[in-house]
């Protein structure tokens, strides 16, 4: 019973890995923009949420309702304004100058909230639990999955069934043509990393209220969504969805085993996967 | 009242001059061809009115406003549609999505519109069948079918198209041809570069010849094809 109640916990975490996750897939998946900034934006939007609620005492939830417009227009702005210069052929502008911003996000957020581990409070929804069966689940566990599942289904939605999507997918295709037919790739961008920026601020509420945080974890949050996205497979969000399910339960399992062996067994997980299936487990047909 | 001017427009690329001052109109309604060998600058010139390569000197009017610096998606958005002479259709996606992007972002249509017009576009130019089909799976015959018919979807008011008819066989062509030149009948001005000058003959009033960059002759197709200078530097024939 102890190790289904493990794995079940691993399957919950997967779902707060996905969530990191999800944002960093969208944007790579439409501009081939590998985003080094996006665990800090992710930790800067759990400091947004947590300045939120002590300052007008909102529950975390509305707090993250009031971030969400913020983050995307952060988002959109970054992309708009900076990030937009730096695509082109060459993959290498994009990578310093995320790069670059990620330190910025930490000094910046360093100053403003100094190096202290924070938490944003839930109050007593962050002890409550669910008798699921055999096994008892916690709320927020529970919350944090179904919400990167719905984020998936959302995102999965907007991509194939909407006109916006179908520009993402055009432009993603081929940006000049796509150009010829109307789109501006520009704005185009900006709103895809604004959507990105909405993903980060619903994984940045789990991961606030979930566990402490502190100016300085983005890059680790970055690495865990990396590892989703490849194990995954590129551009396939179910293939995220289950590439964090892999990482949470062997993380999960590994910590069962022994609590010193969790973070090295989620990565051993992925080099296990990589191994096997060097694409990931739902590659693109093409490339 | 010409539709689409060019004043003077020069191009170089390092040290090739790929337009040289090339001047040209077309008159609302008209079909122009242009010819001339390889390399002479004929999709060069579609690049710098579509807005892909910027013009280094000279004037592009569309529609009597001056367009020379305005980004390719404003002068889609203007009226200018064009195909390529490889055909480029997004592969991922389905004909008629192919369509629908043209027609909402292109023609700035609404969702209901643009989903009637793609459909009728797909009926003129005889691609229902595929319509639901990913755009990488269709015969060269039937991506040529989608550039066109992607092209229309953003409801130009020129259509230049770009080696059309070139690799498809005598009655896949005409076949082509006939649609285009219902297009043509409806009001659209085109502008065609094409090798097969019957299909092109077809349908053109005028045409005009370009050679390393410059504008050699410009006047009505039988005019064109009797000059001395065009057959021996187009058709390499000595007279």
């Amino acid at each position: 019973m102890i190790w289904l109640d493990t794995i079940l916990q691993g399957v919950l975490l997967g779902g707060l890995y996905a969530l990191f996750a999800a944002g960093l897939s969208l944007v790579f998946g439409i501009m081939r923009l590998v985003n080094l900034a996006h665990g800090d934006l992710l930790v800067m939007a759990a400091f947004l949420i947590l300045v939120i609620v002590t300052m007008f005492g909102l529950n975390p939830f509305l707090a993250a309702l009031v971030a969400l417009p913020i983050m995307f227009a952060i988002g959109w702005s970054l992309q708009y304004f900076i990030l937009n210069r730096t695509l082109g052929d060459d993959i290498l502008p994009p990578l310093l100058v995320t790069f670059g911003l990620s330190i910025v996000i930490q000094n910046a957020l360093l100053e403003g909230f100094s190096a202290d581990s924070r938490r944003v409070p839930a109050g007593t929804l962050e002890t409550m639990s669910l008798p699921l069966g055999p096994v008892t689940v916690g709320l927020m566990p529970l919350l944090t999955f179904l919400s990167a599942v719905a984020v998936i289904v959302a995102l999965n939605q907007l991509f194939y069934r909407s006109e916006l999507g179908r520009a993402f997918r055009a432009t993603s295709d081929d940006a000049v043509t796509a150009g010829l037919m109307g789109v501006e790739p520009h704005r185009l961008f900006a709103t895809a990393t604004g959507i990105a920026m909405v993903v980060v601020t619903i994984a940045a509420l789990y991961l606030g209220t979930r566990a402490n945080f502190d100016p300085t974890i983005g890059p680790a949050r970055l690495i865990y969504a990396f590892e989703a996205v490849i194990i995954g497979g590129l551009g396939s969000l179910w293939g995220t969805l289950l590439g964090g399910i892999i990482i949470g339960v062997a993380q999960t399992v590994g910590a069962a085993i022994n609590p010193e062996w969790q973070i090295l067994s989620g990565h051993l997980a992925f080099l296990l996967v990589l191994l096997i299936r060097p694409r990931g487990l739902f590659p693109r047909a093409v490339d | 009242m010409p539709i689409l001017e060019l004043r003077n427009v020069s191009k170089t690329f390092g040290a090739l001059k790929v337009t040289q001052d090339v001047s040209f109109s077309l008159a609302a309604g008209e079909a122009l061809g242009i010819i001339g060998p390889n390399g002479a600058g004929k999709s060069t010139l579609f690049n710098l009115i579509t807005g892909n390569v910027a013009a280094d000197a000279g004037t592009i009017l569309f529609d009597d406003r001056d367009v020379t610096k305005a980004p390719p998606m404003q002068r889609c958005m203007a009226g200018v549609g064009r195909t390529f002479q490889i055909p480029q259709p997004f592969a991922k996606l389905t004909v008629f999505e192919n369509l629908l992007v043209a027609a909402g972002f292109g023609a700035a249509q609404t969702e209901r519109d643009a989903t009637d017009r793609c459909a009728e576009i797909l009926e003129d130019t005889g691609l229902v069948k595929r319509a639901n089909a990913p755009a990488s799976t269709l015969s060269l015959l039937q991506r040529k079918r989608l550039e066109l018919a992607r092209a229309l979807a953003t409801d130009p008011k020129v259509l230049l198209l770009d080696e059309i008819a070139g690799g498809l066989t005598e009655g896949e062509c005409e076949a082509l041809v006939e649609t285009i030149r219902a297009v043509h009948a409806r009001g659209v001005s085109i502008v065609w570069i094409e090798h097969v000058l019957h299909a092109l003959n077809s349908v053109v009033q005028r045409l005009l010849v370009l050679d390393f960059g410059k504008v050699i002759g410009i006047g009505a197709p039988e005019e064109i094809m009797g000059s001395t200078e065009v057959r021996e530097i187009y058709l390499g024939i000595k007279v």
